[in-house]
């Protein structure tokens, strides 16, 4: 069924591929690579004397139970921001797509906060939800609550979880509605016809045919908790309170950057980018299977 | 046309000006400071590069304190070290034995030929920067120590004598009682917890925050502060935390912010704080001494410093370093340090510079700014006051920031919490340790 382009020969493809191929190696396999080697030893910070210790920094990280416990917090933030980034784009791409006028106006305001970088995003939350000034905060006072993410560990996950979220919201509606945009006419209106409603309609036709859009998602959902949320976890908690917020990346950061320990916070990447590898072609495995193309 | 205008003013102002001509040996200056501070470290630059004509200092912001630190080090390893770095005080022992990175100041200033007097440095403040044998390593620049700042008018508002006895924590926990009976909201605050409330509470009771004199005396120090003496006051700030007397508003000095618009009554904060307080505060505010356990250690001790001080890297030609020696001895002169002291708050670095503010009548002008240099040097420093010498300490901090957060949220009892933190805490030391083998 598949139609399939056919090169005659390698020159051609090998050319063909060799940008790609370049780029991998200079920004992928060459860092990656480096953080392998650098793995196994304990440098001082000037690199003026390293010690070899193989798998020491392995094993040192697999023993701290702060570090396990770093893996835990990841699994959740990661979990949240995709739930709530990814409904909420869903629900919105849905009403947007039954819009007949005033889809353009009200599309082009959905993708403003995409324009806004993490860091920025974190702020303007760490201001609205600030125990003292915030305006959120505030209001939340007036109807009894004591918002205190300062020392509230779920309060605090909780606020970096919309933070995050909230801009990765914009991009997600973006490919939901041209998602939506390509369902065929056609099914639909012969399903309303036999008489399904909205919500079967939605959820025997729609869905099933948005699979690869939301797969898609999905993954690149992940990856960014991950790896991209750097910026708002540094500006709104910075990790805190207790290890509340430290994810796997902050800790990377907070292990290389502030305690100038190389040989660990190389240790870290190398587990990490284990762990995502894993997690990705889990998802290809197990969860590409039920995605309808 | 325009080139042959251009060019012939340049030229014009080469033979007018013939110091351009003469060249100049560069010193490259990294500091972290930005706002008021980088304008007053600006000043400084200029005002040495305008007293003579062989050196030139060229100053240039790294970004905050680990920012600058971690330039320093990427600049080292790529072979582009700046002559001077400034480093914050917890990186003192990763800057110590970075052996091969460092030039010594003592060093620098023998060579240099310049006139070098470690005497004439406070005990206290050249204490941190300097190895067992007397010998300075770094020039302490900027450097501050933990204070009680009162809003008096809040007191007043609750009927407490705005010139009551705070001396202790006894004392300041009948006024806490006091002030918390009358509902106020804030009755204490604090900046920097770690700093103030473990290491400084430490010294000033004479007691050991880490064995081998606070790491001074080698790299296989362990951390201590989980004894009877710390535990017994963050077991008290904890009691505090869950009756609403203390308030915790973060790891750093957010505290300040409560503080300055008149939210809360006691706060505890670098005596730095003074040019913003005094800046923005609408209520009458006092500076006392920090308070102490009376019966605890030997209390008052001295305090410990926080801030900076200038490490001289590695790698430089002889001529360059005798530059960096005459820009070190022109920071350390008493009319840059006392106008420096007056300006910003910060401790003087010489006894000189602190007689010379007194002289000219500053103390008394602005009551309450010697508050800091007393406290400093009322005692000579023991082994346990002399500051902290501790690998990965900006890490530690952090986990004690993570332990102490546990202690004040009431999830954890101030010694689970201060177990926690040195056990973590050492396993820190002992990697760095074995880095620095």
């Amino acid at each position: 069924m598949e139609k399939r382009v056919t090169f005659r020969g390698w020159v051609l493809p090998l050319i063909l591929i060799a940008p790609q191929v370049f780029i991998s190696a200079v920004f992928f396999f060459y860092p990656a690579g480096q953080a392998v080697w650098q793995s196994l030893f304990i440098p001082d910070p000037f690199g003026l004397s390293t010690q070899f210790v193989g798998l020491g920094n392995f094993e040192y990280l697999l023993g701290d139970r702060h570090y396990l416990a770093s893996i835990l917090t990841t699994a959740t933030f990661s979990i949240f921001v995709t739930l709530v980034s990814m409904i909420p784009a869903l629900f919105l791409a849905v009403l947007a797509d039954r819009l007949i006028k005033g889809s353009g106006v009200y599309r082009t305001l959905l993708i403003w906060p995409y324009a806004v970088a993490p860091a920025v995003a974190g702020v303007l939350w760490m201001f609205m939800f600030n125990t003292r000034v915030g305006v959120v905060s505030w209001y939340l006072g007036q109807f009894g609550y004591d918002w205190n993410h300062v020392l509230n560990g779920g309060e605090a996950m909780g606020l970096v979880v919309i933070a995050s979220a909230w801009g990765r919201i914009s991009y997600n509606f973006l490919f939901f509605f041209a998602g939506l945009q390509a369902v065929p006419r056609t099914v639909v209106e012969a399903a309303a016809i036999d008489g399904a409603r909205f919500w079967r309609r939605f959820f025997t036709i729609i869905l099933p045919l948005l699979s690869p859009t939301s797969f898609f998602l999905l993954v690149v959902n992940i990856v960014y908790a991950f790896f991209e949320t750097f910026g708002v976890i540094h500006t709104i908690t910075a990790g805190g309170p207790q290890q509340a917020t430290t994810i796997l990346v902050y800790k990377v950061f907070a292990d290389g950057f502030v305690g100038q320990d190389l040989g660990l916070s190389s240790a870290q990447s190398v587990i990490l980018l284990v762990l995502v590898g894993l997690l990705t072609i889990f998802q290809f495995k197990f969860i590409e299977k039920r995605v309808n193309y | 046309m325009k080139k042959t205008i251009l060019g012939a003013i340049a030229a014009g102002t080469m033979v007018l000006n013939p110091l351009l001509a003469i060249a100049e040996t560069e010193v490259k200056f990294w500091h972290a400071f930005t706002g008021r501070l980088g304008e007053l470290v600006a000043e400084q630059v200029e005002n040495f590069n305008s007293s003579q004509s062989s050196y030139k200092v060229v100053a240039s912001h790294k970004g905050n304190y680990s920012e600058t630190l971690n330039a320093g080090i990427a600049a080292f390893r790529a072979g582009e070290q700046p002559h001077i770095l400034m480093v914050f005080e917890v990186g003192t022992a990763t800057m110590m034995a970075a052996k091969g990175a460092i030039k010594p100041v003592h060093e620098v200033m023998a060579e240099s030929g310049t006139e070098f007097d470690p005497d004439a440095y406070i005990g206290a403040v050249k204490g941190y920067y300097t190895t067992t044998e007397g010998q300075m390593l770094s020039l302490p620049f900027n450097a501050s120590t933990p204070v009680l700042w009162v809003n008096r008018d809040a007191l007043k508002s609750v009927g407490i004598d705005p010139d009551v006895d705070l001396s202790t924590w006894q004392k300041v926990e009948d006024v806490l009682d006091k002030l918390k009976d009358a509902n106020h909201s804030c009755p204490l605050v604090t900046a920097w917890q770690s700093w103030v409330h473990l290491e400084n509470l430490s010294a000033y009771h004479d007691v050991p925050f880490a064995t081998k004199e606070n790491g001074f005396a080698g790299t296989n120090t362990e951390l201590v502060f989980n004894s009877n003496g710390q535990v017994a006051h963050i077991e008290k700030m904890g009691e505090w935390a869950q009756e609403g007397k203390f308030i915790y508003t973060g790891r750093r000095n957010e505290g300040g912010a409560n503080f300055r618009s008149g939210d809360c009554a006691l706060f505890t904060e670098s005596s730095a704080g003074y040019a913003g307080i005094s800046s923005e505060a609408k209520f009458e505010f006092g500076v006392r001494r920090l308070p102490y356990w009376e019966g605890l250690g030997n209390a008052p001790q001295n305090t410990i410093i926080g801030g900076a001080s200038l490490w001289v890297m590695q790698g430089h030609e002889s001529e360059e370093y005798k530059g960096v020696g005459a820009f070190l001895s022109f920071l350390s002169s008493t009319p840059i340090q006392a106008k420096w002291h007056q300006d910003t708050g910060y401790l003087p670095i010489t006894a000189a510079a602190s007689e010379a503010t007194r002289a000219a009548g500053f103390y008394n002008q602005k009551p309450g700014t010697d508050v800091a240099v007393k406290q400093m040097t009322a005692k000579t420093p023991t082994a346990n006051s002399k500051g902290l010498r501790l690998g990965s300490f900006d890490q530690i901090r952090g986990i004690i920031d993570e332990e102490l957060e546990a202690v004040w949220a009431g999830d954890k009892t101030a010694q689970a919490a201060m177990d926690s933190a040195v056990e973590r805490g050492n396993q820190l030391l002992r990697r760095f340790e074995q880095a620095n083998r």
